[in-house]
Formats: C-alpha cells, sequence, structure tokens
C-alpha cells in the first residue's frame, strides 16, 4: 500500500529540478559500468519547462491511495428491480500481482496422511521405520480392537523351609532390692575408688612395696577372715554384756543421787561404782592415773612397785568406764612405771616414766605393745626414777614435748623428734649450791603460765621455777618435812596450789607468799591430793590407811566433808586419786593394782556460788590461821 | 585372732550368758556354743530381724547405720551386734 503524502517541491538554488535530480542519479547509476560520478552536478536539459516563480512554488498535492489504478472506475450493471442501469459503486480494487500454487500439505491432514503411507512404501529408509513405527505404535496403542492377552504358567519352585536354632544366651535371674540407702552405699564406694586412683598417681614408686604387703594381707585376710572381722563386733558385745551384768552400777553411776545428803548436813559420801581388776597386775601397786579428756570415759593406769627392794616388771593399762572385766589395752613393760600423762589435744599419746630412769611414749593408734619413743642411756634418760612427767604444749617448731622430774635431780624437756627424743635439761639441780642432794619426786606446770612450774624435792622443799631460768630458782617454800609427794596447782585460781606429803600434812599456797594458806593434818601418811574440775574449794586426798578425804573451803576451812573408807581389806594403801573432767566420778588406785570408782554424793559437787568476780576469783580465800 | 577368741571366752564365762552365736553375711552360723538346733533356728530368725532393723534404719538416714539391737523378753535377753559381714549373737539372763 502507498501511503498518502504531500511532497513538496523543492525550490531548486539554481536551475536544477527534480527530473534533473532523477537524470542525475539515474545518469550515475546507468554510467555504472565506466565511471560513477557522485557529483551533482548542475547539468539542464534543452527541453525543460520554463516555469515562471509564482507556478514554481505552486504546490501541487500528490497522494498515495490504494486505488487500483487498473481497475475500472465505471461498472454499471442492469438492475431488473429498478429497470434501469446502476452504477456499481464498490469495486473491486483488487490487482493480483504473482500467483503461484504451492505443493504443502498439513501432515495431520487426510492427503497427508495418505502420502506419507506411500512414502514409506516408496522409500524403506531406517528414519522413516522408525518414524513410521513410532506412529504405528502410537497407533496401536489406541486402537483397542487389536487388544489380545497371553499368559504362560512358569514352573514354581517348591518352597523348603530351613532353619537353625542358636543356643540361647546364657541367662541368670537377677532380684535386688533398692532403696535409699543402697544407693547411698553405691555412691561411697565409687567415692572411695576414686580416691584409691587419686592416691595411686600419687604414689607410684611406693606401689610395689604397697602391693606385696597388699598382697600378704590380702592372703592372711581370706584365711582368717570369719573371725579376725568379729573382734569389733565382739568388743560391742562385751560391753553390752558387761553393762547387763553390772546394770544397777551403770544406772547408779548416771541416775543414781543421794538423798540422804539434805540430812547429813554438810558432809556427803562416797557411792563406790566399779572395781577394775587385772589378773596379771595383782601383785603390781598403782602407781598413776590419768583420765583422757577426749574419752572422758577412758583413763590410764600405771603399774609398778613403791619397794625399794622389790623391783620388777610394770605394766600400762587402758581401762574404760564401759568395761570393768577387762583393760583396754595393755602394755606389760620391764620396769615398774612411776608416772603417766595423756596429752590433752592429742589423746593417742601417753607419756610414762619408769623406775629405772627412762621415759617413754605410747602411741595408742597403733598396734603392738612397744612405745613409739622410749629414752636410752645415751640420749640422757635419767639414773633414778622419774617421778613425775607432764606434757607441754607444742614448742617452737611445733614438736610435741614434755618435762620429767627424778631423783637425779634434773628436770629434763624431751621432745619428740621422728623417732626418738631429744632431751634438753631444765634444771640441774646439781649446780644449785644451796641444796646438796637434791631429788625431785614431784612437779607441777601452771595451767596459764607456760613456762611456770612447781618442783617438790625429797626434802620437803618446793621449788618455784621457770623454764627460761636453768640454775635459779625463783623461790623456794619449805613446805612439808618429809618428801613431797604431790603437787598440783589450782585449775581456776592462777596463784593456789596445793601439795602433800608422807608428814601427814595437806599445805594450800598462794605462790607468792612464803607460808601457806591453809593446813591440813590426817594423821596418816598422805599418799596423792587433786583439785575437783568443778570448783575451786574442792580437792580429795587419799591416805595410806584406805580412807578418802574430800574438802570442800568453802564450806569447812578446817575439816574435810567427807571421810570415807573404800577399801575392804585394811592393810591396802591407796596411793592415787584422779577426778573425771566431766563426771562426779572419782578413781582410786591403791597397792594391790586395782581400782576402785567412786560417785560423788551433791553435798560434794556443790560449786561455789558467783557473787561478784573479784571474790569468786579468790574462792573465798583469805589467809588462815595454822591448824 | 587370739584376741578374738579371748574376747569371746571372757564373754561366755560372764555369768548369765546362756550362748554366743557368730553368722556371716549369708545367714550361716560360723561358730557357736549352743546346739545345732537352737543355732539354725536363732540364725535364721535373727537374720531376717537385723536385716529388717537395719533397713529401717538406714531408710530413715541413709548415713545413719545399726550398731546394736536388743531384745529383752521375759525369760532372756538376746543382744546382737552387727556389722557388714557378720552378726555377734549372744543371749544372756541378766537376772543371774
Amino acid at each position: 500500500m502507498r501511503k498518502a503524502s504531500t511532497v513538496q517541491k523543492v525550490a531548486p538554488p539554481g536551475p536544477k529540478s527534480n527530473k534533473n535530480k532523477k537524470k542525475d542519479e539515474e545518469e550515475a547509476v546507468d554510467a555504472g559500468g565506466g565511471r560513477v560520478s557522485y557529483g551533482k552536478a548542475l547539468i539542464k536539459p534543452p527541453d525543460q519547462l520554463e516555469l515562471t516563480e509564482a507556478e514554481l512554488k505552486e504546490e501541487i498535492t500528490r497522494t498515495l491511495t490504494a486505488n487500483n489504478p487498473h481497475a475500472p472506475q465505471n461498472i454499471v450493471h442492469y438492475s431488473f428491480k429498478e429497470r434501469s442501469f446502476k452504477v456499481t459503486s464498490a469495486v473491486d480494487q483488487l490487482a493480483v500481482l504473482f500467483e503461484m500454487e504451492g505443493n504443502l500439505v498439513h501432515i495431520d491432514s487426510d492427503e497427508g496422511r495418505r502420502l506419507r503411507a506411500k512414502e514409506i512404501l516408496a522409500n524403506g529408509t531406517y528414519r522413516n521405520i522408525v518414524a513410521s513405527k513410532t506412529g504405528m505404535k502410537e497407533q496401536k496403542a489406541t486402537n483397542q480392537f487389536n487388544f489380545c492377552e497371553r499368559a504362560s504358567q512358569t514352573l514354581n519352585n517348591p518352597p523348603r523351609e530351613i532353619s537353625c536354632q542358636t543356643e540361647p544366651p546364657p541367662r541368670s535371674v537377677f532380684g535386688a532390692t533398692v532403696s535409699q540407702w543402697e544407693i547411698y552405699d553405691a555412691y561411697v564406694m565409687e567415692l572411695q575408688k576414686q580416691e584409691k586412683n587419686k592416691e595411686k598417681q600419687k604414689a607410684p614408686t611406693l606401689r610395689k612395696d604397697v602391693d606385696k604387703s597388699r598382697n600378704k594381707t590380702m592372703l592372711t585376710e581370706t584365711a582368717n577372715d570369719d573371725i579376725t572381722k568379729v573382734r569389733k563386733g565382739a568388743k560391742i558385745l562385751e560391753r553390752m554384756v558387761h553393762q547387763n551384768t553390772f546394770d544397777d552400777i551403770a544406772q547408779d553411776f548416771k541416775y543414781f543421787e543421794d538423798g540422804s545428803d539434805e540430812f547429813r548436813g554438810q558432809e556427803g559420801t562416797l557411792l563406790p561404782l566399779w572395781k577394775f581388776q587385772y589378773d596379771k597386775a595383782k601383785g603390781l601397786s598403782v602407781t598413776a592415773l590419768c583420765w583422757n579428756k577426749k574419752y572422758p570415759d577412758l583413763f590410764a593406769v600405771g603399774m609398778g612397785s613403791y619397794d625399794f627392794n622389790y623391783q620388777g616388771r610394770g605394766m600400762l593399762v587402758f581401762y574404760s568406764l564401759k568395761n570393768s572385766a577387762f583393760p583396754e589395752r595393755i602394755y606389760p613393760t620391764d620396769s615398774g612405771v612411776m608416772c603417766l600423762d595423756i596429752h590433752e589435744q592429742h589423746s593417742y599419746l601417753t607419756a610414762v616414766g619408769f623406775y629405772d630412769g627412762c621415759v617413754a611414749v605410747y602411741n595408742l593408734k597403733r598396734e603392738g605393745s612397744e612405745p613409739v619413743y622410749k629414752s636410752t642411756v645415751k640420749t640422757g634418760k635419767h639414773t633414778d626414777p622419774v617421778w613425775q612427767v607432764c606434757w607441754q604444749n607444742n614448742d617452737m617448731d611445733d614438736r610435741h614435748n614434755f618435762c620429767s622430774v627424778s631423783s637425779d635431780g634434773r628436770v629434763v624437756s624431751w621432745a619428740l623428734v621422728k623417732n626418738e627424743l631429744v632431751f634438753t635439761d631444765i634444771i640441774r639441780r646439781t649446780q644449785c649450791p644451796l641444796s646438796t642432794v637434791a631429788c625431785g619426786t614431784s612437779l607441777d606446770f601452771h595451767k596459764q603460765i607456760d613456762y611456770l612450774f612447781l618442783v617438790g624435792t625429797g626434802e620437803g622443799k618446793i621449788h618455784k621455777c621457770s623454764k627460761t631460768y636453768s640454775s635459779k630458782y625463783l623461790e623456794t617454800y619449805d613446805a612439808h618435812s618429809r618428801a613431797v609427794d604431790a603437787i598440783k596447782w589450782n585449775h581456776f585460781h592462777p596463784k593456789v596450789f596445793i601439795s602433800c606429803s608422807s608428814d601427814w600434812t595437806i599445805k594450800i599456797w598462794d605462790h607468792t607468799i612464803n607460808t601457806p594458806m591453809f593446813t591440813f593434818d590426817l594423821k596418816v601418811p598422805v599418799g596423792d591430793v587433786a583439785w575437783a574440775p568443778y570448783s575451786s574449794t574442792i580437792f580429795a586426798a587419799v591416805t595410806t590407811d584406805g580412807k578418802v578425804h574430800v574438802f570442800d573451803l568453802n564450806i569447812n576451812k578446817y575439816e574435810e566433808i567427807c571421810k570415807q573408807a573404800v577399801v575392804v581389806k585394811k592393810k591396802t594403801e591407796l596411793t592415787h586419786i584422779e577426778f573425771n573432767p566431766i563426771y562426779p566420778l572419782l578413781i582410786v588406785g591403791d597397792d594391790r593394782g586395782n581400782v576402785i570408782s567412786l560417785k560423788l554424793s551433791p553435798n560434794l559437787r556443790k560449786k561455789p556460788k558467783v557473787r561478784n568476780r573479784s571474790s569468786c576469783k579468790r574462792g573465798n580465800f583469805h589467809p588462815g590461821t595454822m591448824v | 585372732m587370739a584376741e578374738v577368741e579371748e574376747t569371746l571366752k571372757r564373754i561366755q564365762s560372764q555369768n548369765g550368758v546362756q550362748g554366743i552365736i557368730i553368722i556371716n553375711s549369708e545367714g550361716i552360723p560360723i561358730k557357736t556354743t549352743l546346739d545345732n538346733a537352737s543355732t539354725v533356728q536363732y540364725a535364721g530368725l535373727i537374720h531376717q530381724l537385723v536385716m529388717k532393723a537395719r533397713s529401717t534404719v538406714r531408710d530413715i538416714d541413709p548415713q545413719n547405720d545399726l550398731t546394736f539391737l536388743r531384745i529383752r523378753s521375759k525369760k532372756n535377753e538376746i543382744m546382737i551386734a552387727p556389722d557388714k559381714d557378720y552378726f555377734l549373737i549372744v543371749i544372756q539372763n541378766p537376772s543371774d
């Protein structure tokens, strides 16, 4: 189709026109074979119209229409309706420019299919066959009338059963109860195993020895396991049986309070409780008594002999109040035990002094009947019997140490160093110019002041000494006319101490005053004296006539409030006395190897009233007149 | 070992003691001073009782354990000291 457009006639600048342009172009094209000139030379043809300018500027409209110029414009046809000739308005303007018949046929048309089939028969190439086959297959699938079924029967294999039976895993029936304590036990065992593993890791070198010793112990254990394991239970049972047998004594010990004390005025009585005896110690006399501070039912008894002529063996025996029939521990010794002391903090350590001058330390935790430490001649043992040992606080090197006094005039301090005892003389009284034959027979350290101690001599003097001064005494008291058997500081009052002697007297002193505050004449040699741990004014003494005297200075300053014979046989002498730190109990040792326990009646247990501070400290003391 | 034997002898010699039985953890008597029939009877019965008693004590507080058991009857008293692996039983007539 051609567009209708107005083409403006361009006024040529010169004598040039459209035709001219065309000619030029034609000329340029036509001259193609030879030279082609593209330049637009202005050549005026001779027959060009000459027009006026107005005519040149005339617009001539040229339109492009879709009309076919060759189509007839005025076709007339006869109309029988109107019986006239009419001009047809619409005339077909189509002009056929080119016509060609093609030979393409659609595939799916009937003719296409027919041609295809013919092609297959004619050509027969693989490609065509495949193409045709797929075509045919498709045809087959859709063709329902050609469907046929084919079945065939195959041979079925006969089924066979094969089974095998395995041996069942071994079974055991396990039943247990679970309760809270079983779980707890399991955890505890786990913990112990872990700790053992830790220890094993920590000590790899010692393992060999430990293993060997363990193997040995294991063998012995398996052999005797039944009986030895019973040991603990047997001990408990023995105590139970004992408690049953001595049931009334146990009840008395615990609960009995003598009601008659109310009617007796100030006096009191001593109720005999258990009697401790040991077969093998019958010939020996009790030379020392000491309570254990940690276990107040345990006490130690030293056995020996005071007789100069008959010196033999000795024994260290531990009893418990729970079993009076048999001692808890027995340590036989070669020489008689003269004194003993149990350490306050480490109550398994016991220091013992012997008649032959040795000192030894026993450790209750260890098995065996030998002392852990023992002094020998080389290590500075005394040359005379040791009359008193006393534990001290740990010294500066934190070693345990104790002091001993002996008739050879030395006061020695012993320190426990690893495997042996190291001694240092505190006092060597042979150096002192005053006394010629000075021998210590008793010793006591001040409760609060560590370095201050008192030594009683065989002549009856009492020396107040200090650990720091080895050759001089701080003070000397002319106490007794015979040997001083016992000296004890008061538990409460820091200045008061008591002394007793075979000269039949007991004297109470204030260490700042040279003369005694109180003197008691008992008319019989006094073996031992002890302060009560619950009152600062009560003390007890034993005499060789088998009597126990208890004094309470708060109640009666001149006489005892209790005087009682406690032994059956008349010729028995009482040698030592000790108060139990907790229970209202006294133990008294005699010279036949027996220890008798006595319960103090309420009158003897009166504690001093707290009036005001100052008077309480003094314990209602004031210097008394001489008796 | 001798120590244990001595202890048992001393218990036996205390007045009023009628018999001593030692039972292991399975309930089998190891040592006894009574006749066989009584021993077996005591062993069986007391074993159960101690187990029950111990279980009771430990259920209440697992850190606790039974130390001993006394059964007092009209005629006598049975005292039992249990341990992990054994029981010790003593029958005593305390009023003798």
